[in-house]
Order: structure tokens, then C-alpha cells, then sequence
């Protein structure tokens, strides 16, 4: 196995305090490879947007980190505790280590600075000893990385499209070659066409520069065919972790099943279009035991009374999957 | 350029508004108040004057209202807006030309002083909630709760009267002439501190309250977020990204709420007996001067457009989005 | 005497700033609940309960008449006199407490005027759309920019021996132009909305969806025009009294600063003369600006002072909840070995 570049443990985010606190991310545990691109799947409200902002410490009030930590394992020298970082040194590693292209593009941007402030001020932040003509250049070879012409730099956000402006993000998540880079949702808002063009953009710029990507998106279709692994969410917890051929292959997981069963095969058999009935669970009010099992088509006794914990089945080694229909053999090592 | 366009369309069309209801408003004065002028300065007026007057007051009864109303245009144009009753027989331009200056001079500077610091405060407490700018929100409240004038009477019984620095009345040392030498400078400054400091302190408060809001408000958005995720210094994100963003709705806000503060603050000038349009509008109220309130209400309103369309030019100059090329 | 510029115009929803009022019934009547029990709504209510109880029981439980004269001429305040007497041995507190009447009906009616006239012009503007719109906005934007005090200063200047009823008019007519504004910007935004749509599609009735579907998610909107313009025309109308315009026979708070200055209370050091009158003005601008801050957090409640903002963690420490750096609450294990330097 590939050694490991982001290590999530036992990671807990609330939004409130005390007995107000609405558990939106529980225990989670993951890992993410050096230079793999690992999806994160889940419906809304499932948590893993709330993983991805927590992990990076960028949750807006009331949002808190109740436990766990974050482990960076830096190219060289020793790990760092993202959590445990003072102010100064979590906006040193900030962007340099780890960045993150976010859901709205339109929104992503200044909308009263220029393109070329917002990819220079980055720069000159992490690294300001540098010559203000090497980071002009550095931010046209951004640019044209992308597949957006240089003379772009003096536009504004309004005035590129929706396309562009993502793939300007892109460009900027790339600046300081971070060796994570966290994507929400990154080709939501944009149309087919331009979401298969962003991708394969993606995916040849990441064989290339050889960063970590973690892929964050509703839409299980896209993790299949662009990550390596994928990790299921859901009622905040991980319920499931495969590489993604086995995944597709054969899901453990009822609820894994279900995603796969919303939407049609690319390729391969015709499957039938199930989808899963019923809708995601309150965070304020979640059922007992395993969070899916009003949902569950397969619910059966301990189901509703205790929460299966993640680990490897003894039906299907090499993989991890919280249900009580796999009991775990071994648990997750940590 | 077409925004800024239609800008200007749009207050030459107010101008328009403003003039006409300017003409309107004293053919409801009732009686004839040019006849009892005339007949108080006996002989000591002349026949233009009172044409003026009378094309002013609409008291021409054979023609009907469109002659009235394109002879007070044609009379406006030439500048003429009739005679002053209280400064007879001064006409009412030269009044506004001498006291402008002072109104510009206090209302302008200490508004735009107003805003610059109230935005400031307004950025810090918006920034960092529960602050002690935060703390002071209360304290502002209830000191722009207060009229303006009754203010200025306590700031006048504090602060000024015999013996003290601060003058209680006038615009400068009786005696000087105005003129820009080193006797006249300095004592029109020692008289405006204490008008400006009673504008300041009551006007301030709401820019601080809409800029505090707009902070929060942009806060949440996302290009705040990718900021944060930048690495970018938290000055950098707090002025660069956040205020200079919450700035474009406050200066909207701005130019939309001028009207009103310069009518507040035009209260002012008459508790100090300040020699600017708010003194002389009150006095012109005392004595039932027409020709000069109108006057006095076309200027300040002409003012306030003018300074709009600068707001507009600032607005314009912040916000790239209105630029279209 | 400003209108603060309420910030209610700056969340519109479609900026993405508002939190829409609910649609849920249900939810809907919590929430208006919850307004009261707003900190500031509830200080500011308490407060002009207070001033309203005075506007009805005022001249029944005032001690004299307020134009009685006295020989206790210009007396501080004592026993009898708790506020002092005029010039003329008149007690100003009596003055204050008759004076009340008068300037919550102005503020009253004028509110209640401008209130009805911002409705009328901004939701017909807002959801008719087109040229109706052009006209209608370009009518409150002038009545916005030209200066409206000046304004109200000379209309009522020329009328002679204005009633309070005619001032509220005058200041009713001339300060709908705010509230008109922010409510067609809202309407405009409402009538995209996927009910109204439906409500348009299914063939309902204009009128039905301007009563049932647009107004009722104004009201917060509404509620905040109105204490803005009684603001400003309770402010207005104490200006024109104590500039002597309005009638100086009846008595606001206005005519007693009127009075005070024109006997040159100050010179003669009878501060108790306008210092009542004042405050009592003050405290009635506060409490109204007070039910905005809280219609505005309502409506928008991001806008709360963050109440806690520094939370204990387990091990003693106190974080700061603060937008981009989200608190760590549990004391994490110092990982592997203590850090000297993060790889850039």
C-alpha cells in the first residue's frame, strides 16, 4: 500500500454546543494515499461536505470540532496535526499543503478583484520573498495549465463563464502544488459537457503534477469512472470503503447498493433503477443503531439497537463496510 | 459608461421634479404676499422686481398656468429667483451665494467624515463580533436618536459660552471679513468644531450599524471562505475581501439616504446660528420669505443631486461589474 | 434625524443573504414568537408601551395644565414642579406628559399613511413589472433623493397654524419613498418564487396572490418601513414645533424646546427646560430603532451579536468562535513529536 499523505481519526464536527450540538460528522476514519484521488459519496445532509470543511478547519460559527484529529504527512520531515496548528501556522499550511476547489465558482471569486490579484495575492501570502515578475509568470503558466489564455489574468470574475471561472479555481488550487487537494462538488453547477472536459482536464493534470485529490460529490456515477478508491457516507459516519471497480463491482452496504442502483450503467449489464426509498435522516433526530435502518430493505434484528462499527468483513477481505449484514472480522486498524 | 448615463438621465429628471414642484408650491400660498411688500416699501421697488415676484408667485391672472410655468422657467435660467423679504432688497441668489459656502463646508465635510469613520467602526465590529465596537452599538443608537438641534443646545450649554474655546453662535469672529487669511481661517474653524463634533457624533451611528450588518452578511460568502482556505493574513481578508465588498452596498446606501441627513443636519446651523442655507431657511420661515425657502429648498436639492451622482461616480469606480466595456 | 439605512434592503434574498421567512404554518408561528423574545425587540416594546400609555393617560394624570401659569417662575426641579417650571411658572413636567398625545398620533398616523401609500406603490411596482414599474420606481426614487425635511418645512410653513392631524399628512405624504423601494425589490424577488408562479399558472385571482402569497412574507419588511417612518416623522414633527413652524398653541415636545429656546433657557441656565424633552425623544427614537435591530435580526439572524462567542474546551482552555478557523473543542493527543516548522 501507498504511504498515507492525509489521515482523518476518529474526526467528530458538531454545529452548537453542549446539548444543542447536532452531531453532523461522527468518527469518522480515513485515509487518504499519496497522489490517489479518493471519492467521497453521500446525499445531502449525509456530512460530507461538513468532513471536508471540518478536516480543513474552515466551518463557519456554529460549527466546532468536538475530537479527533488530522494527521498531514509532509513529503519530508514529520507529521502535523492539522488540528492542533496555532493560527499562524494553520494559514502556513493552508493552500500550501492542502487546497480546496469549492462547489460555486461563481462565488468562489472576488467579484471585485481582478483574476490576476487573486491568483498573485496567494503566492506573494505563502511565499513573499519571491520576485514579483516570477509570480506573474508562474500565474500565466496557471492559467495556460488550465486551458484559459494569459490575457485573461486582467478580467474579472464576471466576466468569464461559469466554465472558466472553475477552471480558474483549479488553476489557483494548483498555484503552490499542494500535495492534497480537496474538491466539493467542483463540477456541479456546470453543464455535462463542460464537467467531462473539467474532469479529463483533471485527471491528466493530477498524473502529471501527482497530488492527492479528495473527491467530494453526490453524484456516485462521476467517483466511479474518476477515483480510485470510494468512501460512503452516511447520517454522518463512513459505512462503507472500497476500491472503486470493487465497489461498483458489488456493493456491501444496502444503502450503497441503493446509490448505485440510481443511476443507469455506463457500461456493462443494464441494471434495474431502484433508487432508495425514503429520505435522509434528521441530524437532530437520528434513529438508533444503524442510521439506515428505516430505510434498510434488509433490516433485520440488532439493526435498530446497535450501530455497526467499520471494518474489514470476513466475506470480503480488503475492504471495509459498516452493516450488520457483513459482520467485521478485524476492526479498522488505527 | 451607461450606467453613469442613466444616472445623470435620471436626476436631471428629479431636477426637473424638484423645480416644478418648486412652482407649484406657492400659488397655494394664500392671499397676495407680493402686494403687501409692495405697499410696506413704498416706492423703494422696482417694476422688474415685482414682475419678478409676481411671475414667482403666479399672481399674473390672465395667463394660464403653462405661460406662468414657462415664464418661471425663463426666469430661473437667467438665474433670477426674486427678491429676498427678509434681505430686501436683496435678491434671493445673492443670500444662497454668500451662505452656500458655509453649509458645503460644514454639512459636506463632517457627512463625508461621518461615513469614512462610521464605515471604519462599522468594518471592525463586523469583523470581529463581540467586540468592544460591538459594545458601543447601544451607546450609538441612542445617541442618533437624538435630534440633531437638541444635541447641539446641550453640546452649546456644556461646551461653549463665555470664557470657553468654542464659540456658541456664528459662523466666525464678528468684526473679520471673510476673506482666506490667517485671521479668518482659524476662527471659522474654532466655530464649526462644535456644530461638526454635534453632526458627527448623532450621524455616525448608522453607518456603523449598516456596515457592521453588511460584514456579517458577506462574511458567509464563499469567496470569504476560499480566502480563509488561501492562507491569506487576516487583515487581508478582513479589508480586501470582506469590507471592500460590504463598502458597495454602504456607499449605495449613501447616496440614497443623503436627502435625509442633510435635512437633519441642516437643523444644526440654526441652534448654532450658523451662517448656512439651515439658518437662513429658518429665519426665511420666521419671517414668511417665501422667494428665499424655495430658493433654499432648489439648492439644497440641486446639492444633494450633485453629491448623488458623486456617490454614483465612487460607486462606480468600486464595483468592476458595473463598468461594462 | 436620519433614517438609519435599515440593512434589511441589503439581505434581499437572490444576494443569498436572507433567511426566508417559512412557509410552514407551523414553523412560521415560532418563529414570530421568537421575535418578542428577542432581547432588543422586547426592551424597544416595553418602552413604547410605556410611551403609548402616556399618549392616552397623559393629560388626565398630569398635576396642572400645562399652560397654567404660576408664580414659581423658572424653579429647578422640586417636589412639586419634578421637571421645573417655564418662564412663565408653567410645569414642564406636565408639559411633557400632555405632550406625549401629540407626538405618537403624528408619528401614528404619518406611519400609518406612508406605511399603506410604500405598499400600494412598491408591491404594485415590484409585481406588475414593466413600464407601471419604470414609473413607479422612478417616482420613489425622486421622492427618495430630494431632501424631505426642507420639503416639510416649507409646505407646512405655508399653511397657516398647521393641526398635528395636517403635519402627519405632510409628513405621511412626503416619506413613503424608503419603505417603497425595499418592498418592490422584495415583491420582485417573490413573484419568481415557484408558489406564486403556481398560484399565476393555476389562474388565481391578482388580488388573492398579492393578499395571500406576497404580503404575508412582507410583513417583516413592512413592520420595519413603518417603525422608520414614525421614527422620522415623530422627528420631523418636534423639528417643525421647535422651529416654530406647526401650531405652538398645542403642546409636543417640540413647542417646550421651542419655548426654551426662544427664552434663552441656556443663558439663564435652566437646563431642566429642554433636557426632559430631550430625552424623552431620545429614549422614544431608541426604543423604535431597537424593534428594527430586532425585525432586521429576525429576519436575517446572522445579524445577532454573537452571544457566546469564547467557549471552554475540555482541558480548560477557551476558544474563539470566529469565521475561517473553525475551534477544536477535544484536547487532541500531541501526535507523533512536537513540531518545529510546517513544510511549506
Amino acid at each position: 500500500m501507498r504511504d498515507p499523505v492525509l489521515e482523518i481519526r476518529g474526526l467528530r464536527v458538531d454545529y452548537g454546543l453542549g446539548d444543542a450540538a447536532v452531531h453532523a460528522v461522527r468518527d469518522v476514519d480515513l485515509t487518504l494515499h499519496r497522489g490517489e484521488v479518493l471519492g467521497l459519496a453521500g446525499e445531502s445532509g449525509s456530512g460530507k461536505s461538513t468532513l471536508a470543511y471540518g478536516l480543513t478547519r474552515l466551518l463557519p460559527p456554529p460549527g466546532v470540532i468536538s475530537g479527533g484529529e488530522v494527521v498531514y504527512h509532509p513529503v519530508d520531515g514529520p507529521p502535523v496535526d492539522v488540528l492542533s496548528l496555532s493560527p499562524a501556522r494553520l494559514r502556513a499550511f493552508r493552500w500550501a499543503d492542502t487546497s480546496i476547489v469549492f462547489q460555486g465558482a461563481m462565488n468562489s471569486l472576488n467579484p471585485v478583484h481582478r483574476i490576476s490579484t487573486q491568483l498573485l495575492d496567494v503566492i506573494k501570502a505563502h511565499e513573499p520573498r519571491s520576485a514579483a515578475a516570477a509570480r506573474l509568470a508562474r500565474a500565466r503558466d496557471l492559467l495556460r495549465l488550465v486551458g484559459i489564455s494569459a490575457d485573461r489574468l486582467e478580467s474579472y470574475p464576471h466576466q468569464l463563464s461559469g466554465g472558466m471561472r472553475q477552471r480558474v479555481m483549479i488553476a489557483m488550487a494548483l498555484a503552490l502544488e499542494p500535495q492534497v487537494v480537496i474538491m466539493d462538488e467542483p463540477t456541479t453547477a456546470l453543464d455535462v459537457v463542460m464537467q467531462r472536459q473539467i474532469l479529463g482536464q483533471l485527471a491528466e493534470l493530477r498524473q502529471r503534477l501527482g497530488f492527492a485529490v479528495l473527491f467530494i460529490t453526490h453524484d456516485l456515477s462521476l467517483l466511479v469512472e474518476f477515483s480510485d478508491r470510494i468512501a460512503i457516507m452516511y447520517g454522518g459516519r463512513i459505512v462503507e470503503e472500497a476500491p472503486a471497480a470493487d465497489l461498483y463491482r458489488r456493493a456491501l452496504h444496502p444503502y450503497t447498493d441503493g446509490l448505485l442502483h440510481s443511476f443507469p450503467a455506463l457500461r456493462g449489464a443494464r441494471r434495474e433503477l431502484t433508487g432508495i426509498p425514503g429520505s435522509p435522516p434528521d441530524l437532530r433526530a437520528m434513529p438508533t443503531g444503524c442510521a439506515f435502518h428505516p430505510r434498510c430493505p434488509r433490516a433485520f434484528t440488532p439493526c435498530d439497537t446497535d450501530v455497526p462499527p467499520l471494518g474489514r468483513p470476513a466475506d470480503a477481505p480488503g475492504r471495509d463496510v459498516a452493516c450488520w449484514l457483513h459482520p467485521v472480522a478485524e476492526p479498522v486498524p488505527r | 459608461m451607461r450606467f453613469l448615463l442613466q444616472r445623470v438621465a435620471f436626476y436631471l429628471f428629479t431636477a426637473w421634479a424638484a423645480i416644478t414642484l418648486n412652482f407649484f408650491i406657492p400659488r397655494m400660498v394664500p392671499g397676495d404676499p407680493v402686494q403687501s411688500l409692495i405697499s410696506r416699501n413704498q416706492g423703494r421697488i422696482s417694476a422688474d422686481a415685482i414682475e419678478s415676484l409676481r411671475v414667482l408667485f403666479g399672481l399674473d391672472k390672465n395667463q394660464n398656468v403653462w405661460e406662468q410655468y414657462v415664464d418661471y422657467w425663463n426666469q430661473l435660467l437667467h438665474g433670477d429667483l426674486g427678491l429676498s423679504f427678509t434681505f430686501f432688497p436683496a435678491p434671493v441668489s445673492t443670500v444662497i451665494g454668500d451662505s452656500l459656502p458655509w453649509t458645503v463646508g460644514l454639512v459636506g465635510i463632517t457627512t463625508i467624515i461621518s461615513f469614512f469613520l462610521g464605515t471604519a467602526l462599522g468594518v471592525g465590529a463586523g469583523w470581529r463580533r463581540g467586540s468592544w465596537v460591538d459594545g458601543l452599538l447601544p451607546a450609538t443608537t441612542f445617541l442618533s436618536s437624538i435630534p440633531y438641534f437638541w444635541l447641539g443646545l446641550v453640546a452649546i450649554a456644556l461646551f461653549a459660552g463665555p470664557g470657553s474655546f468654542f464659540p456658541s453662535s456664528g459662523g466666525y469672529e464678528p468684526g473679520l471679513v471673510p476673506a482666506f487669511d490667517q485671521y479668518f481661517i482659524p476662527s471659522a474653524i474654532q466655530h464649526s468644531i462644535l456644530p461638526a463634533a454635534t453632526i458627527l457624533v448623532s450621524s455616525m451611528s448608522g453607518w456603523i450599524l449598516s456596515m457592521r450588518n453588511m460584514m456579517v452578511t458577506v462574511s458567509s460568502e464563499d469567496y470569504i471562505t476560499v480566502a480563509h482556505a488561501k492562507g491569506l493574513s487576516e487583515r487581508r481578508v478582513a479589508l480586501s475581501y470582506a469590507a471592500r465588498n460590504a463598502l458597495l452596498p454602504n456607499v449605495s446606501g449613501f447616496a440614497l439616504s443623503l436627502g435625509f441627513i442633510v435635512g437633519g443636519t441642516l437643523l444644526v446651523e440654526i441652534v448654532f446660528s450658523y451662517p448656512g442655507l439651515g439658518y437662513q431657511l429658518f429665519q426665511a420661515v420666521g419671517a414668511k420669505d417665501y422667494p428665499l425657502m424655495q430658493g433654499i429648498f432648489l439648492i439644497i436639492t440641486i446639492s444633494v443631486l450633485v453629491a448623488n451622482l458623486l456617490a454614483d461616480v465612487a460607486y462606480l469606480l468600486l464595483d468592476p461589474r458595473t463598468r461594462k466595456s | 434625524m436620519t433614517i438609519s439605512p435599515s440593512s434589511i434592503e441589503q439581505v434581499i434574498p437572490g444576494q443569498g443573504a436572507m433567511a426566508q421567512p417559512s412557509a410552514a404554518p407551523g414553523r412560521a408561528k415560532r418563529r414570530r414568537f421568537r421575535f418578542v423574545a428577542n432581547a432588543k425587540a422586547a426592551t424597544g416594546l416595553v418602552i413604547l408601551a410605556f410611551y403609548c400609555l402616556f399618549a392616552v393617560i397623559g393629560p388626565w394624570v398630569a398635576p396642572y395644565s400645562p399652560d397654567a401659569r404660576s408664580g414659581d417662575v423658572l424653579q429647578p426641579p422640586s417636589t412639586t414642579h419634578w421637571f421645573g417650571t417655564t418662564h412663565l411658572g408653567q410645569d414642564i413636567f406636565s408639559q411633557i406628559l400632555v405632550g406625549a398625545r401629540s407626538v405618537m398620533v403624528v408619528g401614528l398616523i404619518a406611519g400609518v399613511l406612508a406605511t399603506i401609500l410604500s405598499i400600494l406603490i412598491g408591491v404594485t411596482a415590484g409585481y406588475i413589472g414593466g413600464a407601471a414599474d419604470e414609473g413607479l420606481s422612478a417616482l420613489s426614487n425622486v421622492f427618495l433623493v430630494i431632501p424631505a425635511l426642507p420639503l416639510i418645512i416649507i409646505v407646512t410653513s405655508i399653511v397657516e397654524r398647521a393641526s398635528d392631524t395636517l403635519v402627519a399628512l405632510i409628513i405621511g405624504f412626503t416619506s413613503w419613498a424608503w419603505g417603497a423601494r425595499v418592498l418592490r425589490a422584495q415583491t420582485l424577488s417573490l413573484r419568481r418564487r415557484d408558489y406564486v408562479e403556481a398560484a399565476r399558472a393555476t389562474g388565481e385571482r391578482t388580488w388573492r396572490i398579492i393578499l395571500f402569497e406576497i404580503l404575508p412574507n412582507l410583513t417583516a419588511i413592512i413592520a420595519s418601513g413603518f417603525v422608520g417612518t414614525v421614527i422620522f416623522a415623530v422627528m420631523s414633527e418636534i423639528t417643525l414645533a421647535f422651529i416654530g413652524i406647526s401650531s405652538i398653541s398645542s403642546w409636543n415636545w417640540g413647542t417646550i424646546l421651542f419655548w426654551a429656546q426662544g427664552q434663552q433657557a441656556l443663558a439663564q441656565g435652566a437646563w431642566w427646560w429642554f433636557v426632559p424633552a430631550g430625552l424623552a425623544i431620545a429614549l422614544l427614537g431608541t426604543a423604535l430603532a431597537l424593534i428594527n435591530f430586532g425585525i432586521d435580526e429576525f429576519v436575517s439572524p446572522r445579524l445577532r451579536s454573537a452571544g457566546k462567542n469564547r467557549i471552554p474546551t475540555a482541558d480548560g482552555r477557551t476558544v474563539r468562535m470566529r469565521v475561517g478557523f473553525t475551534p477544536v473543542l477535544a484536547p487532541s493527543r500531541p501526535v507523533p513529536a512536537p513540531r518545529e516548522e510546517v513544510a511549506p
